[in-house]
């Protein structure tokens, strides 16, 4: 019997026109498209973007070149030279993200002692040639200085859940 | 009308102006089918994104004007594939490679020299017009089978094969329930076929020929390798199938071909079963004073109809999974060859008993 229910509902098309009532309902149904340079979805203070080095209010870089982001990193986007400052503490002479091969994991922003390396919410950026997606210390620094209320902004939002 | 356009070239040989007025004609099908194919494309995104609930293209407009967001995509799309690049791989048979886009082009147009638009309206009114069709439509397939063998490449020539045995398939099935519309209409001529189903909504073949008609369509859906049917091209499969190396314009012609089989088969579902350029309305509304014309019979009703069906193609892709290729297979040969078989059986029954309502008026 259920064969031939079978038989008779595959013979009949019943199936698909009950796909195609689905699908035509939707056509009429409200679009959920956002109109991406004019609308845009809501973000949250976690967004992973793009990277930047924070200072403390004083102007010192927070950085105390640890390296713990270095190694953590899965992808080895960042590679970091230090020397001895002149006051005595460590600090990086060298601090690059590859921001090609980055996968904006996050892991950096975690390990970080100091806060100090964060990805910011920014996403909107490109390179013009080559290169333009090396980040140096001094853009990332640059970054830092620039969205600096918007990063402490965050963390201070994010602070209890850490 | 032929014989009004001759006898305004006085100053030329009969005969060059006979051509000149034939090449008239076909620049007069082919002009609006090539306008029409462009805006399937931009019909087809549209229609289903508004089935996947997005927008779909909206952004480029004509003139600058707000209210045509969109319908300069068409135009933008085929800019950009002109000025492209055409790619010929090194390992290829060049002058297939090249020749392969127009063999699949040439008969899509070609057929439709015995479509006919309106009740005088046909580029040629020859007798075995459904013949010509079916000549024709079986044509397109050599040009997929040459692309994917030019190509010299795997996946291409994986995505020939799958077509060829597909478009073989349904070929029968087509083929046999189109021979249950001419011994329904008794005749090979389309204009005569769409005459023979003259009546109202109810005798045209749709509805005494309801089988054949269905398993026309599915299978006009599986010769023009549509969504679910296409596994020749099943990008999630063998990549792009039969046109995976084709680049620029050579692409775009295997485009231009899939769209004008596809507007060619609603426009043959529509003359075969669905009364082509007949009204449905009854006959006494086409009296009427302003509106009488739009009532009555005319090309629009062909126009709509075709709309109608070419909406349903994009209805399918939106709506159904590919199918698995065994599963076409099962399909065309133990379930449409089998009802096709039957039905031509019942319809010579019926028409040579005369079965009311449809059979017994001639």
């Amino acid at each position: 019997m259920n064969a031939i229910v079978s038989y008779l509902k595959s013979l009949t098309l019943v199936e698909l026109a009950n796909g195609m009532r689905l699908t035509g309902k939707r056509m009429f149904s409200r679009k959920i498209t956002v109109q991406y340079p004019e609308e845009k979805t809501p973000q949250s203070a976690r967004f992973r973007g793009l990277h930047a080095l924070r200072r403390y209010s004083n102007g010192e870089e927070r950085c105390i070149a640890c390296k713990l982001c270095e190694a953590v990193c899965p992808a080895l986007a960042i590679t970091i030279e230090s020397a001895p400052r002149d006051d005595g503490t460590r600090r990086t002479t060298r601090y690059d993200i590859d921001l090609t091969k980055c996968i904006f994991c996050g892991f950096c922003e975690e390990s970080c002692p100091v806060d100090s390396i964060v990805e910011t919410r920014h996403f909107e950026y490109h390179g013009e040639q080559r290169g333009d997606l090396l980040m140096t210390k001094q853009k990332l620094l640059a970054h830092g200085d620039r969205m600096e209320a918007q990063i402490a902004a965050d963390r201070a939002a994010e602070a209890r859940y850490r | 009308m032929t014989e009004w356009l001759q006898a305004q070239l006085p100053f030329l040989p009969p005969s060059v102006a006979a051509v000149l007025v034939i090449l008239f004609k076909i620049v007069l099908i082919v002009a609006p089918l090539m306008g029409c194919v462009a805006y399937l494309t931009l019909a087809e995104r549209k229609v289903i994104g508004y089935m996947q609930v997005r927008l779909g293209p909206n952004r480029v407009s004509l003139f600058g004007l707000n209210f045509t967001r969109g319908l300069g995509q068409p135009i933008a799309d085929a800019l950009k594939l002109m000025t492209k690049e055409i790619i010929i791989p090194s390992g290829a048979n060049k002058f297939l490679f090249l020749a392969a886009p127009v063999i699949a082009l040439a008969p899509a147009l070609a057929a439709w020299a015995v479509v006919p638009f309106g009740a005088e309206m046909t580029l040629a009114n020859i007798n075995a017009g459904l013949l010509y069709i079916l000549a024709l439509t079986s044509l397109g397939v050599y040009g997929i089978i040459i692309a994917g063998w030019a190509s010299n490449s795997k996946y291409a020539f994986l995505g020939a094969m799958r077509s060829a045995a597909q478009i073989v398939s349904y070929e029968i099935a087509m083929g046999f329930a189109l021979v249950c519309v001419l011994v329904a209409a008794g005749s090979l001529n389309l204009g005569e076929i769409v005459e023979a189903q003259r009546g109202n909504v109810l005798t045209w073949f749709w509805l005494p020929l309801l089988p054949m008609w269905l398993i026309y369509f599915i299978s006009g859906v599986a010769e023009t390798n549509r969504a679910p049917f296409d596994v020749s091209e099943g990008e999630s499969e063998i990549v792009a199938g039969f046109h995976v190396e084709y680049a620029g314009m050579a692409f775009a012609v295997f485009f231009l071909a899939e769209y004008a089989n596809m507007i060619l088969i609603a426009g043959l579902t529509s003359v075969l079963f669905f009364g082509g350029w007949l009204s449905p309305l009854p006959a006494s509304w086409s009296e009427m004073n302003v509106i009488g014309p739009l009532l009555g019979d005319g090309i629009h009703w062909f126009v709509f109809k075709i709309s109608f069906f070419l909406f349903c193609f994009l209805w399918f892709r939106a709506t159904f999974p590919r199918y698995r290729y065994d599963q076409i297979m099962r399909l065309g040969w133990k379930v449409f060859l089998p009802i096709t078989i039957v039905w031509i059986v019942v319809t010579a029954a019926a028409v040579v008993f005369e079965l009311p309502p449809w059979f017994d008026r001639g």
